[in-house]
């Protein structure tokens, strides 16, 4: 049996170099990511600036490994985040039903129902734009269809007659859910965090985009590819390479994201 | 070649596209007009490949390799697409296993059933509606008209299965396959739908090709059959012969797998029952809507049972008659609404955990009573997780027996139940629940889901443990055959009611009610002579 298929090789690849990247950003960078340098505005990539410098002169490259740290942080933790809230309200709902089940679906409905980028820009508004308020505001947009994901999968499940197998063993509920339950339900879990990771560091450009994220001079991978719209025509590189590393991270974490989906689950083991 | 023959199939090969994987192997079988011939095998066997291929439906990824399908002097496998499909229908009608899934849930009965008088005649409109309604009145619907507006999900499994066949058998066709018509209908509805489906077959002089695991029910209806296994034919011949002087082991090993009656068996009743239920009612809550809350269903009206100890008490009836639900009672997992059930002479409510311990149950489907996600020692040392004085290492060492003792060595203490065959899930889930060593066990159809040869080694194994341990069983099954070789009692269920229990014998050789004497007649009784073949004898035929 091979190890890892191709796709989720090329995955892991892909987010080992990033997170290499980002861990040498936080000592070392070609350049200061922050020093402004007059002579050196828009300078198109070349020998000097790998991939080129911004208006201010600001090494691209240096930045985007500053950047990276930022948006991997991010991404990493609204994802934790989500998971986490997300996979315990849908299991408490879907494993109680009843009154439980239509209240917590109530008010998790009332929160999908609303653009989840208003409700972070409205939590921004009252935590303040910074990194935690970022990762607290896109995690409580995200929670209600992990839950109801997560929901979903329970109630299936608890027909399913191993749990009723387990319930005449006298397995307390509990006991059922976390070990017959809750293993179960991994692979939409890991299927939707991946693409959420994705959302995660999207919306974090956006809300950059719009001013709300990450402040500046501090880079991120949003805020980069924001400040670098205006100049698109003269100097494409200040957008193409910030878009790239969000286009590549992303590949690599659903390629890696499926390949441990299958990876986790006895029934792919022997298949080819 | 003969020309009096309406099919004729020669060496016909398929293989598994690329993998040289041979799943037909060099099949040869023909049918005269109106004859009805069978072809038995088990799961895996390639009989319901075989005969897709006649009508050129077969999976993308199976090819033929070899062979003929000669239909009326033409070859099948050489047609165009075009002209298959003024075949299928028109000329060879097929009714699948499934009839929840065969109808077309968001049409109605009257569209689904003129779709192929449209596309295969040139009846007017007002023509079609008559012939439908002929038919419908014909395969036993009720109300025909009022059918026709109705949705499938309106019926139950039987008069979908009839209304099937009532849109097979519109357009006359010469020939008629059934994929096992009624294996997921009840053993009373089975028969039925059977005699009907002959009925109107003969009426119209069309040929059956009726495929079945289920020896005895294919025995009963046809001239000759063929047996195939592993996707070779090893036997065929005239169905008498066949059954009572088979040639091959696996016929024999098929015939001697049919379910015979046990040895009678004394039980002392002297002594205070192991499980006593009294007057048990059980309603299921009615919908909820917004405006109204509908009345509850009563799934129990005060059902009483008595098991002894080491007893096997077999409860039997139809779907619907509230078995599996007097089991889930007694099991603890419905809440009974009303009466009481003691345990060993005390009211199980009075020591829940100790009941726990000693009440156990074997599922109906092996694929989905195992948690998938874990091995199979897991599963079966889980069940001692609650056992009171014994350690991890005890644990252990008892799963693993309790494993060895249901026939699986070590070997498959690491494997996950999807590496399992359906009888080796089964033995899991049996071995989970004798692991604990318990005083009574509730099986659910314990064998429904299960091949002939295989139900015929897991009843085996069950009997072998029951005599070993000595525990009472309450067995549910719609299955008479195999109630008559486990069973020390019987109790006959309909409608949530018990309407005749007894010893096995005499529930078997006198029934009293007219429901029973229905069941029975569904069931061969089985004489075995000493080629190996048997006799079927069907009871109470006039």
């Amino acid at each position: 049996m091979k190890k890892l298929t191709l796709n989720g090789l090329i995955g892991g690849i892909l987010i080992a170099v990033l997170l290499v990247t980002a861990a040498v950003g936080l000592f070392w960078t070609p350049f200061d990511p922050m020093k402004l340098s007059f002579t050196a505005r828009l300078a198109a990539p070349g020998a000097a600036h790998l991939l080129g410098t911004d208006e201010f002169g600001r090494d691209v490259l240096s930045r985007l490994m500053v950047g990276a740290r930022a948006s991997v942080w991010i991404g990493a933790l609204t994802v934790g985040f989500a998971v986490i809230c997300g996979t315990l309200i849908g299991l408490i709902s879907g494993y109680a039903r009843g009154w439980v089940d239509g209240v917590i679906m109530a008010v998790n409905n009332a929160l999908l129902a609303f653009p989840g980028i208003l409700l972070a820009l409205g939590l921004l508004a009252v935590f303040g734009a910074n990194q935690y308020g970022i990762i607290f505001a896109l995690g409580i947009a995200y929670t209600p269809s992990m839950a109801r994901v997560v929901r979903g999968a329970v109630l299936s499940l608890r027909e399913r007659e191993f749990i009723e197998a387990s319930r005449v063993m006298g397995n307390g509920e509990l006991y059922t859910m976390l070990r017959h339950i809750l293993p179960n339900c991994l692979a939409p879990i890991t299927v939707l965090a991946t693409s959420m990771f994705g959302w995660a560091i999207l919306s974090e450009s956006a809300l950059s985009f719009l001013g709300l994220g990450v402040p500046p001079p501090a880079p991120t991978w949003g805020n980069m590819l924001a400040a670098g719209r205006p100049f698109l025509q003269q100097a494409a590189w200040l957008g193409l390479f910030p878009g790239l590393c969000i286009a590549l991270t992303l590949l690599g974490i659903n390629l890696l994201g499926d390949a441990l989906r299958d990876k986790l689950d006895p029934r792919m083991r022997g298949l080819k | 070649m003969t020309t009096d023959k309406l099919l004729t199939v020669c060496g016909l090969s398929l293989e598994v596209a690329g993998s040289g994987h041979q799943v037909v192997k060099s099949v040869s079988f023909d049918l005269a007009p109106g004859e009805i011939f069978g072809i038995v095998g088990e799961s895996g066997s390639g009989k319901t490949l075989a005969t897709r291929s006649l009508i050129s439906l077969l999976p993308p990824n199976i090819t033929v390799t070899g062979g003929s399908v000669t239909y009326k002097g033409r070859d099948v496998l050489k047609l165009k697409e075009k002209e298959l499909r003024h075949l299928r229908g028109a000329e060879i009608g097929v009714v699948f296993q499934e009839p929840m899934t065969s109808l077309n849930p968001s049409m109605t009965i009257g569209r689904q059933l003129e779709e192929g008088l449209v596309l295969h005649t040139k009846a007017p409109a007002q023509e079609r509606r008559l012939r439908i309604l002929d038919m419908l009145k014909r395969v036993g619907i009720r109300d025909p008209e009022g059918a026709l507006a109705s949705y499938p999900h309106e019926f139950s499994g039987g008069m979908r299965q009839r209304i099937m066949l009532a849109s097979v058998m519109l357009l006359k066709p010469a020939l008629l396959i059934a994929d096992e018509p009624t294996t997921a209908l009840d053993a009373v509805i089975q028969r039925d739908v059977m005699e009907l489906m002959v009925e109107l077959t003969r009426a119209e002089g069309t040929a059956v090709l009726l495929i079945s695991h289920d020896l005895p029910m294919v025995a009963r209806y046809t001239s000759r059959i063929v047996v195939m296994e592993k996707g070779a034919i090893v036997e065929q011949g005239r169905t008498e012969d066949l059954l009572t002087a088979p040639q091959h082991p696996y016929t024999r090993k098929l015939l001697s797998s049919l379910p015979f009656r046990g040895e009678p068996r004394r039980i002392d009743t002297s002594k205070a029952p192991m499980i006593s239920a009294r007057e048990i009612i059980v309603d299921y809550a009615g919908r909820k809507s917004l405006f109204r809350k509908n009345k509850p269903k009563r799934a129990l009206h005060g059902v009483s049972i008595d098991i002894y100890e080491g007893e096997v008490v077999a409860l039997v009836g139809g779907s619907g008659s509230g078995k599996t639900t007097l089991g889930r009672t007694i099991a603890g997992l419905v809440k009974e609404d009303e009466g009481r059930i003691q345990f060993q002479g005390r009211l199980r409510t009075e020591n829940w955990a100790d009941y726990r311990l000693n009440c156990q149950m074997v599922f109906q489907d092996p694929y989905s009573s195992l948690d998938p996600r874990m091995t199979i020692q897991a599963l079966v040392e889980e069940a001692l997780r609650l056992v009171p004085g014994l350690d991890g290492n005890a644990k252990r060492k008892r799963s693993l027996e309790t494993l060895e003792e249901v026939g699986l060595g070590m070997e498959y203490a690491g494997r996950y139940p999807h590496e399992l065959s359906g009888g080796q899930r089964q033995r899991v889930a049996i071995a989970r629940a004798i692991a604990r060593r318990p005083r009574f066990l509730i099986a659910d159809e314990p064998v429904s889901a299960l091949d002939v040869t295989v139900r015929a080694q897991v009843l085996d194994l069950f009997s072998d443990l029951q005599k070993r341990y000595g525990f009472s069983c309450l067995f549910i099954s719609h299955d008479l055959g195999v109630v008559e070789q486990v069973a020390d009692r019987v109790v006959v269920m309909q409608d949530g009611r018990i309407i005749e229990e007894g010893a096995r014998d005499s529930i078997f050789d006198s029934p009293k009610e007219a429901y029973t004497r229905r069941l029975l007649s569904a069931i061969p009784a089985l004489d075995q002579n000493e080629n190996g073949g048997v006799t079927l004898k069907w009871r109470l035929e006039n």
